[in-house]
């Protein structure tokens, strides 16, 4: 690699042609601040908080997007740079909403601690900013009153999930993000991914706060309140009390959901493993009957809305099946209240998802059963640790306990359902033992794992070739989407997830205050959940007793009349 | 000075899109001088003109043209641009060619097209100039007819065909890469740099853009030659300028003068003098981003160097005269809050710096002004010039920086509740 040599604040550095001067800083363990910058995902070189000096140069140079050059002597902490940032910083802040108090990013959010960082201790200008929007309207909620207009949601939006929903628009002072003709994102193609929250340096966007009602559930004595987690949840939630990146805190969680005062704590990896049962059944069935195929996953409500939205030519390949939140929330309201003798109408389903759109799924019309819905209230990954924290519970000094029975155990199969390629894996699992007839051993399928965009394999069971693709983000699933349109791909099953790496970087997951580390996070959170599925007891959806036991008594076997009024569903072509 | 008309020679003598009569007056002469020529010989006519870029940016065009031919010919020059959105205020100059004699601007970017083989131009044009726009499609229809655009030009084996394309009123359009953006169809917003427009500009294929005058000049070259062209005006500058006068003078308008000429000659000789008995009080010259200064300066020559000497810079050619009865703090407020509208909004100086700078503006102007807010004014002009992504932004605090050193008593007398010229309203006033 051809090498360049360079000075940062009279520092020797040789680094490799190419390198912008921001990376150059980097190895020279110099730190120049960003805020618009996300390496990959949004560079428009725009903020200009990470301008420096290069001798000789006109002006000061953006860092994040000026290449280093032989020779050139660049300086990060001039007088000129430290003043020019703070004007910056200072521009920036005078437009921001300054409410941090009541901000669900205060003490994660980049702003502040560049304001913490550069001592900005004082408004000088008067006026507020003029672009002011409370958007509510879903489970995505846009407060403009805090955009610093860095553009990296528009980036996220447009470019890696190919959503579009917002856009810069208008200049000048009147310059936001905002979305075609203005209106609620909610009467628009948002998918609710919440990637764009993920990103936001900010406050401007967050989940909706869907706590209060969780709260108001949990002191009504009326109502019993069971709650599920999706597998996703157990790997992050941690994060959010200080605990290494990746840990499983399962059991914590489990009591402090009892502590909170959930009447069932139940495991949506559970309902999972049904999928798989129904699901499988469902693929086998399109392959031997001529059925419509690929057969596409539906378990994540952001894909699933992205194909009703931009592919409605492909709603028929989607699976019928509910998402494993959905088809919980059917049984907790049927086998469940039948089983212990309650009433169903009494029964609030609460979900934790590292999801925001699952908070629009659940709200799905067509999501019912008998009137009552499948499930209540959906919170995030985020909401779920800061209702720990509201109830004082000393989260990292909890001992571990177990999931309730009946809808509470899972396999490893299950549990992997949290990362892209894991419910095609969990699929792989019991597809291969129902052609076989067999128990079989070589159980883990590592083509099909992995951060690559799209994954392809061909898996042999059984004589049966069957061809399968994996997209994660629906900025890839729509890459593969139209391979197959142009006719140049003939795949028998497809697993999309609407985020990048699946469900493990839901827009529900733990906001990271040093976003450039998301793909290492995102490999952490992956990794620890295959351990718990190498881990597991069972690895199979089909050896799951509580699985067998509820086809056994309840829906009698997979596909079955009663399975298909209780867990499947169906699609809506949207504009 | 009459006789060094070569810009407006046939302005108001043909009908601007009639090819004959542009024929007959010595049009396309230069084109059919051009055919004969290699491109080398061209591109060092141009050089021998030192003819500068008439936009406002002052590149010298034979370099730009040069540095364009030397790119391979498989990457070679695509499109020829004519950036005819004029939108920096007090800039009525390419107007005039394009209503008047359109078909010299037209040769102009046809030589071009010779030069690098290129086969689309595009001429984009600011949007208020309707009438313009369909003088020029006229005249494009015209000149195809004539064979002088479209398939085999003048039996060369050249194919060239230009497209007007409207622009949309943003100032910023005026912008290279927010031009280039515009036309694709996109918001116009700049583009970063490199790659620069020469190697990757629409659609991002190499790409010659000028501005209409620096075009028209072009066929006038090929024809007489750089050398003489050059002598029309002074040693580094070379040719004649289309300048356009307005604000407190008597006779208003766009002057062709050659390089050389004073300002306060083309203000007090050609343009009648300040009107009413008043006073000059300064002189806004380039447009609404360029330098403010008062009558001490007026001797200097129109020439990129002589400006250049004085801190000054010719822009796009506006001269905007400002009689006495005017307050400098207010006129810059009127000048701040156009760049606060017509910042793009992308980078925060820009966005941001103008709207604060008219901020202070009218803090000063209603009397609440304090001291700190000068040396404000100063800091954030230093921050957008030096930070700013791209030249609306880092050159819009010129006007304040300009102003401030040369009527600081003024902006003095505004921290101190007066307002000298009686034009503020001062209602702030703490008594």
């Amino acid at each position: 690699m051809e090498k360049i040599n360079l000075t940062i604040d009279g520092i020797d550095i040789s680094v490799a042609k190419g390198s912008t001067i921001l990376q150059a800083a980097k190895e020279a363990k110099v730190d120049i601040p960003t805020l618009c910058f996300l390496q990959g995902v949004h560079e428009p070189g725009s903020c200009r908080i990470c301008v420096v000096e290069v001798e000789g140069w006109r002006g000061l140079q953006p860092a994040c997007i000026t290449k280093a050059e032989e020779g050139i002597a660049v300086k990060t902490s001039s007088k000129l740079v430290r003043e020019t940032r703070r004007d910056i910083l200072e521009l920036i802040l005078a437009n921001h909403n300054r409410e941090c108090l009541s901000c669900k990013r205060n003490q994660r959010c980049e702003l502040q601690k560049l304001a913490e960082d550069f001592g900005i201790d004082s408004n000088y200008y008067e006026k507020k900013g003029t672009c002011v929007e409370l958007d509510q309207s879903g489970p995505v909620v846009r407060d403009t009153s805090k955009c610093v207009l860095c553009g990296r949601c528009v980036s996220v939006c447009s470019n890696i999930q190919k959503v579009n929903a917002i856009e810069l628009a208008n200049r000048g002072p009147d310059t936001s993000v905002t979305t075609p003709y203005e209106q609620s994102l909610s009467l628009r193609s948002c998918i609710n991914c919440g990637q764009c929250i993920k990103v936001c340096p900010v406050g401007a966007l967050q989940e909706r706060d869907d706590t209060e009602k969780v709260w108001n559930a949990l002191e009504d004595p009326e109502l019993h309140v069971v709650v599920q987690t999706a597998p996703a949840v157990r790997v992050a939630l941690g994060e959010e009390f200080g605990l290494p990146v990746g840990t499983n805190v399962k059991g914590k969680m489990v009591t402090a959901l009892r502590r909170l005062g959930f009447n069932k704590i139940f495991d949506t990896t559970f309902s999972a493993d049904l999928t798989i049962m129904e699901e499988g059944t469902e693929l086998l069935h399109r392959i031997n009957n001529g059925g419509k195929l690929p057969l596409i996953t539906s378990c994540s409500p952001g894909w699933v809305k992205f194909c009703e939205h931009n592919y409605p030519d492909f709603l028929d390949n989607l699976s019928s099946c509910k998402s494993p939140q959905q088809m919980f929330g059917a049984v907790a309201k049927s086998y469940y209240p039948q089983k212990a003798g309650l009433d169903a109408k009494k029964v609030f389903v609460v979900s934790v998802m590292p999801c925001t759109a699952k908070k629009f799924e659940a709200d799905r019309e067509e999501l019912k059963i008998n009137g009552l819905r499948d499930v209540d209230a959906v919170i995030t990954t985020r909401e779920l640790a800061k209702m720990i924290k509201q109830a004082g519970i000393n989260f990292n000094q909890q001992s571990d306990s177990h999931y309730d029975e009946l809808l509470g155990t899972s396999t490893g199969a299950g549990v992997i359902f949290a990362n892209t390629g894991g419910v095609m894996e969990a699929a792989l699992r019991t597809v291969a033992d129902i052609l076989t007839g067999e128990d079989l051993q070589t159980i883990e399928y590592h083509e099909v794992r992995g951060l690559e965009g799209i994954k392809e394999a061909t898996v042999n069971v059984n004589g049966m070739k069957l061809n399968v693709a994996i997209a994660h983000g629906t900025g890839n699933a729509s890459k593969l989407l139209d391979t197959i349109r142009e006719g140049k791909a003939g795949y028998h099953f497809i697993e999309v997830m609407g985020c990048p790496g699946g469900c493990i970087n839901g827009g529900g997951q733990p906001i990271l205050m040093d976003k450039s580390k998301t793909q290492e996070v995102n490999q952490l959170r992956a990794a620890s959940i295959y351990s718990l599925d190498r881990t597991a007891v069972k690895r199979k959806s089909h050896d799951n007793p509580e699985i067998k036991k509820i086809y056994a008594e309840f829906l009698d076997k997979p596909g079955s009349s009663k399975a298909h009024q209780l867990l499947h569903t169906h699609y809506i072509a949207r504009n | 000075m009459e006789n060094t008309k070569i810009l407006s020679s046939r302005f108001g003598k043909i009908k601007p899109d009639y090819v004959e009569e542009f024929v007959a007056a010595g049009g396309y002469e230069g084109l059919k001088k051009a055919i004969t020529m290699k491109p080398e010989e061209i591109i060092q006519e141009i050089k021998n003109a030192y003819l500068f870029g008439r936009g406002g940016a002052a590149y010298p065009t034979g370099v730009k043209w040069e540095q364009a031919y030397a790119i391979p010919l498989e990457k070679g020059p695509k499109y020829m641009i004519c950036n005819a959105d004029e939108g920096e205020p007090g800039t009525f100059k390419d107007r005039h060619i394009m209503a008047e004699d359109p078909l010299m601007l037209i040769e102009g970017m046809t030589i071009g097209a010779f030069i690098f083989g290129a086969k689309e131009g595009y001429i984009y044009c600011r949007g208020e100039y309707s009438g313009i726009q369909k003088i020029l499609r006229s005249a494009i229809k015209n000149a195809t007819e004539a064979g002088f655009l479209g398939e085999n030009i003048l039996g060369t084996g050249l194919n060239f065909n230009i497209k007007v394309v409207s622009g949309a009123g943003a100032y910023v359009c005026g912008e290279n890469t927010a031009l280039v953006e515009s036309i694709e169809g996109k918001t116009g917003r700049p583009r970063r740099k490199p790659p620069y427009i020469k190697n990757a500009g629409l659609n991002m294929l190499p790409t010659v853009l000028n501005n209409v005058e620096t075009y028209a000049c072009i066929p006038w070259i090929v024809k007489e030659g750089g050398e003489k062209f050059l002598s029309l005006g002074t040693e580094f500058s070379g040719g004649t300028k289309l300048m356009c006068l307005s604000g407190n003078v008597v006779q208003r308008g766009v002057y062709e003068v050659p390089f050389g000429t004073t300002l306060r000659d083309l203000i007090y000789d050609l343009g009648g003098g300040i009107a009413d008995g008043k006073k000059l009080k300064f002189v806004h010259l380039g447009g609404s981003s360029g330098a403010c200064f008062p009558e001490e300066l007026l001797d200097t020559k129109i020439c990129y160097n002589d400006l250049r000497k004085n801190g000054l810079s010719l822009g796009s050619g506006a001269v905007l005269v400002v009689d006495d009865s005017h307050c400098v703090v207010d006129y810059l407020k009127t000048v701040m809050e156009f760049f606060e509208d017509e910042s793009c909004g992308k980078c925060t100086p820009c966005r941001e710096g103008n709207r604060r700078m008219v901020e202070i503006l009218e803090k000063l102007t209603s009397g609440r002004g304090a001291k700190e807010d000068l040396e404000r004014l100063q800091s954030l002009a230093r921050t957008m010039r030096n930070t700013s992504f791209c030249g609306l932004g880092q050159s819009a605090p010129v006007p304040v920086t300009t102003l401030l050193k040369h009527f600081a008593d003024e902006f003095e007398a505004h921290v101190q509740g007066r307002c000298p010229s009686g034009k503020c309203s001062m209602s702030g006033v703490r008594r």
